[in-house]
């Protein structure tokens, strides 16, 4: 069939392109000018390639000295959250799916209910008896009060159970034959299975690690501590003598890049597995 | 529905399934249950005295005109953030549905901004916007329209409601896709040969297909519009100019953080648990049957 | 305890040792200072260090002073206080009422046995931080006052005398008038710290209450007086210059800083601790100037009141009797006069002790640096009344945001002082009856 140039599709598509890319765009350029400069308004869309040095700048020294960790210091926080978070969830998810479904245990659907309800209870409901909580754990300001505390999840339970219960009765019965135990089934069975799931999920909660904001707000007062997303929002919302807008723009352009690095390369998991793990 | 093959003996299935019990209930029934307790109490900001009160809270909550107008100002949000994310997505995905050249690279350039964190696309927003320094901000001062969100309360709110529509976009825009990729193209065929063009093909043939996804983006949306954006609202405008921009959430911390309420900030967490626990509850009620089936 | 043994059974749980568990010879200091300021600051603790060797100060930027004071409440209720924490002016009464959490300075040093002699502090600083009874509670560190800064080189464009500011409210407007017209500079006048400099230095220098039982000094049943008639003339005075364009709300707290640092502002209220920023950042010459009154309200204005912040100590479990004493010889530290008069000179707070202040005048500092001695002059004016010795009022710093918020909303149309103070003293006292309940009062 002859097909047509299809252009309100293209002039559609691209406008919502650009609807995103314009900003991040703008950012990046703006990175590599004269703070001064941007200060008067003379924002350039062209950035100026002499001045990559910035980002550089940044990551070795944040946003001056005492005021801030270095950046690189922040992405690796960043990245360890995210990272502990992804794996961890994953992890503490693929087992109890486990156990719920192929194990009769007492009280079984009481813990399946209760993680349940975590569903419930976004950090935003229980800001400040969260806080109490993690205080009596001694978890304020460590990296495990950063993580720990975020790795229940109800929607990749869930997702993990719905995967388990579809797999059919034969299959389970010939490895019960072959005499493989319950480890053996998980790992040569059961982790296979849900590879892809597993790798789908990765992204989400990579991305949803790697976003949090109001987690680390609340539980990490050490600058130590301080994420790339804390740190921004830090540097935008403090009183400065001169605001250095060249330094956050440069933050700002490497607090988004790993996440959509992330995103990117593992798309094709990524969009089938955001759809089968939310619904 | 239940498997009927299992494995024998309890001790290691409860072994699977402690850490996450551990982490439900220390992390989130605890403090769900500490934020109940308090909501009913007064308290100084270090904790030093602590009195009963009844519900004195919650009647000074509602009581409290700034409290209310909190709750219209959320709604207000939560609806436009909503219906602007969801209805950029669906143009998106439409047109993406077409069979264009280039239409991967098309999907890979709207599904990025997945990955941007609230709070960081509010700052991609900032430079866009801020009066003086953000390159719109300043064309709209220089061409005669005042333009200043720090100070005028409407386009503070107009701001975050685009920044947070602007991060959830190319969520809803791959469940849209998904959507319409699922209708069979016979479908279609069958309403092309009816004659259905354009615009009415859309809305009485692959509308009426999409609800579930569409019911379902809506919910997910309103809780994202009602919580996740704290982020973009603090980095924007901190709730304000005035108290402009607070939502019930910029409020809790506000109150519970910054100004040391424990138990009026304790007293509203109760009440947002409410508002999370009945939209889960209709979630489930129209779309949970294959989930927990 | 049950929860306890789970945690220690957890592997998972293994790597939480809090980051702060006590070396027995740090001192953690949280401080809310940056830029200059923290530059300074940091010279001063890095000098404490090298002079000794048995304690090391470790001295961390925790964000604005709101943000300061709020981590530290939170993070004693968790049991990681810090042991010293700058709280600014307006936290005084909460952390006076923090009871077991903080140590007042007297009983700190006294316990020490680390010698402090409260008279070598300036009556107007100890006084802001003084116990009922008259002991010190916290250590003055850095205080500052509110003056006007302006911009010579504007001044001097748009045909003003830039050896002579505006003294008063109607000279001000009019200058701003002409700094409009002349288009001089983006903005005639900007205003950092709003609530700070037009309200609660606008009260002591007009000799205006603030709130009852004097400021607060006099008991926790103290409620707000900002809807009086001379804060309505203030505010509407500001509006009005809003309205037609020559005032410009840049924002809350220091976030207006930059609108007069980098040049856009001809004229801005601001403490005089930014002179260390100006001197830095400035590309024109720029002076300070005596903050404007209102002939009809005070024919001869009297003291202005300090800001700034006092260094607290703090308290937490397992502190040793060691930690304290190096809390003390560190607050001594800062109080010699090397450290007084560096710390002065190198940012523009002024002397809190006497003996800074005379080594100051030794080196020739006033003398060299023109408009240094404006901020001293301004709070020694007579004489100090109940409205001029500073506010004490609990959850000030939540006053101040209900303030600007009411103030903000006018400035979205309707430029109604009087309705906007309205609103601030009834959603005000609702705080302040909050506060009183809270600590029992």
């Amino acid at each position: 069939m002859h097909r047509r140039f299809d252009w309100p599709a293209h002039l559609v598509l691209l406008l919502g392109v650009g609807l995103f890319a314009f900003p991040v765009w703008l950012v990046f350029a703006g990175a590599t000018q004269d703070p001064g400069a941007i200060n008067r308004g003379d924002l350039s869309l062209i950035p100026d390639f002499s001045h990559l040095g910035i980002f550089l700048s940044v990551l070795l020294h944040g946003y001056g000295k005492n005021e801030s960790q270095p950046v690189w210091h922040m992405l690796m926080i960043s990245a360890g959250m995210a990272l502990v978070i992804a794996i961890g969830k994953i992890v503490i998810s693929v087992l109890s799916a486990y156990a719920v479904v192929f194990f009769r245990f007492p009280f079984r659907m009481t813990a399946f209910w209760t993680i349940f309800i975590t569903l419930m209870l976004p950090v935003e409901v229980r800001i400040i008896p969260t806080y109490a909580v993690m205080a009596d754990f001694r978890l304020i300001n460590t990296f495990a009060g950063l993580t720990v505390p975020l790795l229940a999840s109800a929607t990749a339970t869930l997702l993990f159970r719905q995967v388990y219960l579809a797999i059919p009765d034969e299959l389970i019965e010939a490895a019960r034959m072959d005499g493989a135990g319950p480890i053996r089934f998980l790992i040569d069975m059961l982790i296979p299975v849900s590879a892809a799931n597993m790798a789908a999920l990765f992204v989400i909660l990579f991305v949803y690690g790697w976003n949090q904001y109001l987690w680390p707000l609340l539980v990490a007062a050490d600058p130590r501590l301080d994420t790339i997303v804390i740190g921004i929002v830090q540097l935008v919302s403090g009183g400065h003598t001169l605001t250095p807008w060249n330094t956050m723009m440069a933050m700002a352009v490497l607090a988004i890049l790993p996440p959509v690095v992330v995103v990117v390369a593992m798309q094709r998991w990524f969009v089938k597995g955001l759809t089968e793990v939310e619904k | 529905m239940e498997r009927r093959t299992i494995f024998g003996g309890w001790l290691l299935p409860v072994a699977f399934v402690l850490p996450q019990l551990f982490v439900t209930i220390f992390f989130f029934l605890l403090p769900a249950g500490k934020a109940i307790y308090s909501s009913f109490t007064q308290t100084d900001a270090f904790g030093l005295h602590t009195r009963f009160i009844g519900l004195a809270n919650f009647i000074n909550l509602f009581a409290d005109a700034g409290y209310r107008a909190s709750f219209g100002r959320t709604a207000v949000f939560c609806a436009l953030v909503t219906l602007l994310a969801m209805a950029l997505a669906l143009l998106l995905a439409v047109f993406a549905d077409h069979e264009i050249r280039g239409r991967a690279i098309y999907r890979t350039l709207l599904i990025w901004p997945y990955a941007v964190a609230p709070a960081v696309s509010a700052v991609l927003w900032m430079f866009m916007m801020h009066p003086e320094v953000g390159i719109l901000g300043r064309l709209l001062n220089r061409i005669g329209i005042p333009w200043n969100y720090s100070l005028n309360g409407i386009q503070a709110l107009g701001l975050v409601i685009v920044a947070g529509a602007w991060t959830q976009v190319s969520y809803n825009f791959v469940f849209f896709l998904a959507g319409l990729q699922s209708i069979p193209a016979s479908v279609i065929e069958a309403a092309h040969m009816d004659g259905a063009r354009g615009f009415r093909r859309f809305r009485t043939i692959v509308m009426p297909l999409l609800m579930p996804t569409t019911f379902f983006l809506l919910i997910v949306n309103l809780v994202y519009a009602a919580f996740e954006t704290f982020g973009t609202i603090m980095a924007l405008t901190r709730g304000g100019p005035g108290e402009a921009t607070e939502t019930l959430v910029v409020k809790v911390y506000r109150d519970g953080v910054i100004n040391l309420d424990l138990a009026g900030s304790s007293a509203q967490s109760v009440i947002l648990m409410l508002i999370v626990i009945g939209l889960t509850a209709v979630q489930f009620r129209f779309l949970g049957r294959r989930t927990l089936s | 305890m049950k929860r306890r043994t789970l945690l220690t059974g957890s592997a998972a749980l293994a790597l939480t040792r809090p980051a702060f568990a006590a070396a027995p010879a740090r001192i953690l200091f949280w401080h809310a200072m940056n830029g200059q300021l923290g530059d300074v600051l940091n010279r001063l603790v890095d000098r404490f260090n090298k002079s000794q060797s048995a304690v090391a100060v470790d001295a961390v930027f925790k964000g604005g002073y709101p943000e300061t004071l709020t981590a530290a409440i939170a993070a004693w209720r968790a049991g990681q206080a810090p042991n010293i924490v700058m709280v600014f002016d307006v936290g005084t009464a909460t952390m006076i009422a923090a009871g077991p959490a903080v140590k007042y300075a007297s009983d700190l040093f006294k316990e020490t046995g680390v010698p402090l002699d409260p008279t070598r502090y300036i009556p107007a600083v100890r006084g802001y931080y003084s116990l009922p009874d008259g002991r010190m509670g916290s250590m003055p560190f850095n205080s500052s006052t509110a003056v006007m800064w302006y911009n010579q080189d504007a001044f001097e464009k748009a045909g003003l005398d830039p050896e002579k500011p505006p003294a008063t409210w109607p000279e001000l407007v009019a200058a701003a008038k002409v700094l409009k017209e002349k288009k001089v500079t983006e903005f005639a006048v900007t205003s950092s710290w709003p609530t700070w400099v037009h309200f609660e230095q606008f009260s002591a220098i007009h000799n205006v209450a603030f709130a009852t039982e004097a400021d607060g000094f006099k008991g926790l049943g103290a409620r707000l007086l900002v809807d009086s008639a001379p804060f309505v003339r203030n505010l509407q005075t500001l509006l009005d210059m809003s309205k037609d364009g020559t005032f410009k709300y840049a924002g809350r707290d220091n976030i207006p800083d930059p609108v007069f640092y980098s040049g856009q502002a001809a004229i801005a209220f601001n403490s005089s601790a930014s002179r260390g920023a100006l001197v830095k950042t400035a590309k024109f010459r720029f002076a300070d100037a005596f903050l404007p009154y209102h002939p009809e309200i005070i024919k001869k204005p009297i003291n202005s009141i300090i800001g700034g912040a006092s260094l607290w100590t703090m308290t937490a479990p397992h502190r040793t009797a060691a930690e304290y004493k190096a809390v003390a010889e560190f607050l001594a530290f800062l109080g010699q006069p090397p450290q007084d008069a560096e710390w002065a000179a190198g940012t523009g707070y002024v002397p809190v002790t006497f003996a800074g202040s005379d080594l100051l005048e030794k080196q020739g500092y006033f003398a060299k640096n023109a408009g240094t001695k404006l901020p001293v002059l301004q709070l020694e004016r007579k004489p100090v009344t109940d409205n001029s010795k500073g506010i004490r009022l609990g959850d000030m710093p939540e006053l101040r945001v209900i303030i600007e918020e009411e103030w903000e909303k006018e400035l979205q149309g309707g430029f109604d002082a009087k309705r906007a103070l309205t609103n601030a003293v009834a959603r005000g006292n609702k705080v302040l009856t909050a506060f009183q309940h809270s600590v029992g009062g």
